[in-house]
């Protein structure tokens, strides 16, 4: 496959993955306002700090509010992270690899852009907000759907669902960090029922709270985050996100596992394994944010990794 | 809707004779268009457009500061060709293309036409498509022009006329086979009643005629599309075509050459690529060899050509015979090589090469579409009777200072065909663009792309300037 070809096809699974998980994040922050007793402009600045664009976003917006946020996120051509930048770099993307995927994987993907493009007058009404999230993780499942069902599971798909994969390990770890960020307004609330709504509010921008209860029932902090990065079964789980990467990644190169030939293989397996031997308790006393931003930190590293070994071949 | 007042207005029409009866072909397709519901027909019209914006079949227009993107017009009320009528372009055509191909190759090499006295030497030499890097080289099978499109035109006495050869790059197949795409899924029923000739084995013999161009020894050889990339305005045709072929597409940084020949840079390594239909034109090729500013092309790819390791479709140095001034020699080209007289005719040119035809031209100016030869796209043509007087003296003092590159022609009367406007019917200019394919043997696609005036009255049927595209059925047995 052409090193460019398998570059576009990691991106553009990338940029629709993030597309959903900026919808995630929004959507979030939506449902835990619904229970905050407090003037709710004050939770929306967090929201911006874990996309780590503050400051971009105070550039051109100044005081973070409600408007402004879900604006910048969403419809701003400008920031190059907002959902409709995401998807016309998805879009730029599967453009040029068309020939590769289905044509029903392009169709998709121009209309979800065309939905997302025509829909920014929606800020007006807020009751529609949430039908437009929801919409717009649908339209990405979409996409996943159309592509595992249309395009041969080869070299192509592989290298795009690795590009899925490791977008959502980050997207969920970050989901998992606006908790840190989501301040209560005493710390007397830590375990009261307003901590537990916040948690399953989390769970359930997640799309993991129905999951979650068949396995731990009741909701607590501790397995929300056990839940959330250790579970190898559901697949917006951290450690589901890196078995199956690592799985493509194995599929495209033919390395056995426990072994590796290049970086890519190297660094994927290392941070893979880590989690496999980790507990949760472990985590927590380390504390879950600095976790979690080593994570992603380590996660760069691995990005960076695969495109030395595949995409920049020859350069 | 119904064709009851549509007048064919003293135009050729292609659904109606000159007393408004339907002609032989056309009339069952009438029946069953007006046999629709009130608004049925705008319904899928309306259709067909949504399915085309949704398969990205599209041009950005850029305006404002976010480019809108909008299709390439669509009329689904589909042109008619008789069998017969077929059958005359179909013969022309493969008469046209083996001689213009055995007339590249003796340019190249012998340039007997010349000796011969067919042709003066001076308008070879002066002409800007002609390469002399391509002087004696031996394409894979002597073929030069693999894929050419050639537009036709029909004028009021019903006659075709070739009124351009396009044999470097030549687009717009991609959108007939869409059209046909689309127009199956909106109107089914009529597919079932007719019979039309198929198009939709176009690209296994695209990929036959490319394939052809492969050296024997390799049985299942490696053959690629060559973009200039994603911005460029034909590039879905680009994609859409090796994606119907099952080949790469290629971009010239994904191409290296080493060791002689031509590899692609792959997640595994490099893989040699053995024939390369090239969307990019000879110019920017090979910055080695031709235009030394180009970043698209592949430095070292025209010296592996030359050794017969790789194959390009269509071989660089082609364009020397969509000339417009050589245009006007194709009769004389078709006699020479072939013994045979033109089946399809040209439409009468000056040439202004030429002292005394040169003076015609200018006397009669005002009555005369002025061309330039070494273009192609339309660029840089002057329609006489709607030309400003500044834009007539412009093109006197072009003429004037560059007589070799400006032909004239006639103003033809385009034929018409019904396009929907709003709840009713109107006659709209058109032209054809045929597709033919020169590989074990010459084929031309049974159809081709119909592009349509959309304005009342013009003649001009270029996208760029309110024209669109129609399907084009042709009938078969």
């Amino acid at each position: 496959m052409l090193s460019r070809v398998a570059n576009s096809l990691y991106w553009m699974c990338r940029y629709i993955e993030r597309a959903e998980n900026i919808a995630r994040f929004i959507d979030v922050n939506l449902n835990l306002l619904l229970d905050l007793p407090y003037d709710e402009n004050e939770q929306w600045g967090p929201l911006v700090v874990t996309t780590g664009d503050n400051k971009l976003f105070e550039n051109s917006y100044g005081e973070p509010d409600k408007d402004k946020v879900i604006n910048f996120l969403t419809f701003d051509n400008n920031y190059h992270n907002s959902i409709i930048s995401t998807l016309e770099k998805a879009r730029e993307n599967a453009r040029s690899v068309r020939e590769i995927i289905s044509s029903e994987m392009w169709e998709q993907i121009n209309k979800y852009y065309f939905f997302v493009k025509d829909a920014s007058n929606l800020l007006e009404d807020h009751d529609n907000l949430y039908d437009f999230y929801y919409r717009i993780k649908l339209e990405s499942h979409l996409f996943t759907g159309t592509m595992d069902t249309t395009m041969s599971h080869g070299e192509g798909w592989h290298f795009g669902r690795m590009g899925r994969l490791l977008e959502r390990a980050d997207k969920t770890s970050r989901i998992l960090d606006v908790k840190y960020y989501i301040l209560l307004p005493s710390v007397d609330l830590i375990g009261s029922p307003i901590d537990y709504i916040q948690w399953a509010a989390l769970l359930k921008s997640a799309s993991a709270l129905e999951m979650y209860r068949k396995r731990f029932r009741r909701i607590l902090p501790d397995k929300v985050a056990d839940f959330l990065i250790m579970d190898s079964e559901f697949p917006r789980a951290i450690r589901y996100c890196l078995i199956h990467s690592q799985r493509s990644l194995r599929t495209i190169t033919g390395t056995s596992f426990g072994t590796y030939k290049n970086a890519a293989e190297r660094y994927l397996g290392k941070l893979s394994s880590e989690l496999d031997y980790s507990q949760t308790d472990e985590i927590i006393t380390v504390g879950l944010h600095e976790f979690l931003g080593r994570f992603q930190h380590d996660l760069n590293v691995v990005g960076n990794s695969i495109h030395e070994t595949f995409f920049e071949v020859g350069k | 809707m119904n064709f009851s007042n549509y007048q064919v207005e003293g135009f050729f029409d292609e659904y109606f004779d000159e007393n408004n009866n339907p002609r032989n072909g056309s009339s069952i397709v009438i029946k069953r268009i007006e046999s629709l519901s009130d608004g049925e027909l705008v319904k899928r019209q309306k259709a067909a457009e949504a399915a085309l914006f949704n398969m990205g079949v599209t041009f950005t227009v850029y305006k404002k500061e976010a480019g809108t993107e909008r299709i390439f017009p669509f009329d689904i009320i589909p042109r008619i060709l008789e069998q017969h009528e077929w059958e005359h372009i179909e013969n022309g055509l493969k008469q046209r293309i083996g001689a213009l191909n055995k007339f590249i190759d003796d340019i190249y090499h012998g340039q007997k036409i010349i000796k011969d006295k067919i042709i003066p030497k001076e308008i070879i030499l002066s002409s800007r498509s002609f390469r002399e890097q391509c002087l004696n080289i031996n394409p894979p099978k002597g073929i030069w022009c693999h894929i050419t499109g050639t537009d036709i035109v029909r004028d009021k006495d019903g006659e075709f006329y070739v009124l351009e050869d396009n044999l470097r790059c030549p687009s717009g197949v991609s959108y007939a086979l869409e059209n046909r795409m689309v127009l199956k899924r909106v109107l089914p029923k009529i597919f079932s009643d007719i019979k039309i000739r198929p198009v939709d084995d176009y690209h296994y013999r695209l990929l036959d005629t490319l394939q052809h161009l492969a050296p024997d020894n390799i049985s299942n050889p490696n053959v690629v599309v060559l973009t200039p990339g994603i911005y460029n305005s034909a590039y879905y045709e680009h994609s859409f075509l090796a994606q119907q072929m099952g080949v790469e597409l290629v971009q010239g940084s994904d191409l290296v050459v080493t060791d002689g020949y031509v590899f692609m840079q792959t997640t595994k390594g490099l893989e040699k690529v053995d024939v390369i239909y090239r969307r990019i034109d000879d110019d920017f090729l090979d910055p080695k060899v031709f235009n030394p500013d180009s970043l698209l092309g592949v430095s070292g790819l025209f010296d592996v050509y030359r050794n017969g390791r790789v194959a390009l479709a269509n071989a660089p140095g082609t364009g020397i015979a969509d000339d417009k001034t050589i245009y006007a020699y194709v009769p004389k080209i078709i006699k020479y090589y072939l013994g045979e007289e033109p089946i399809l005719s040209n439409v009468p040119t000056y040439v202004c090469w030429d002292e005394k035809e040169k003076q015609h031209v200018i006397d009669n100016i005002e009555k005369l579409v002025i061309k330039p030869a070494g273009e192609s796209g339309g660029y840089g043509i002057v329609v006489g009777p709607h030309a400003s007087k500044k834009e007539i003296k412009q093109i006197k003092k072009l003429i004037a200072s560059d007589p070799r590159n400006y032909i004239a022609q006639p103003t033809l009367s385009l034929s018409r065909v019904p396009v929907i406007v709003k709840d009713h019917f109107e006659g709209r200019h058109v032209d054809l663009r045929p597709f033919i394919l020169y590989g074990s043997e010459i084929y031309v696609m049974p159809g081709g792309l119909t592009r349509v005036a959309l304005k009342k009255g013009s003649l001009i049927v270029n996208s760029s300037q309110g024209g669109g595209s129609k399907d084009t059925w042709i009938l078969g047995k």
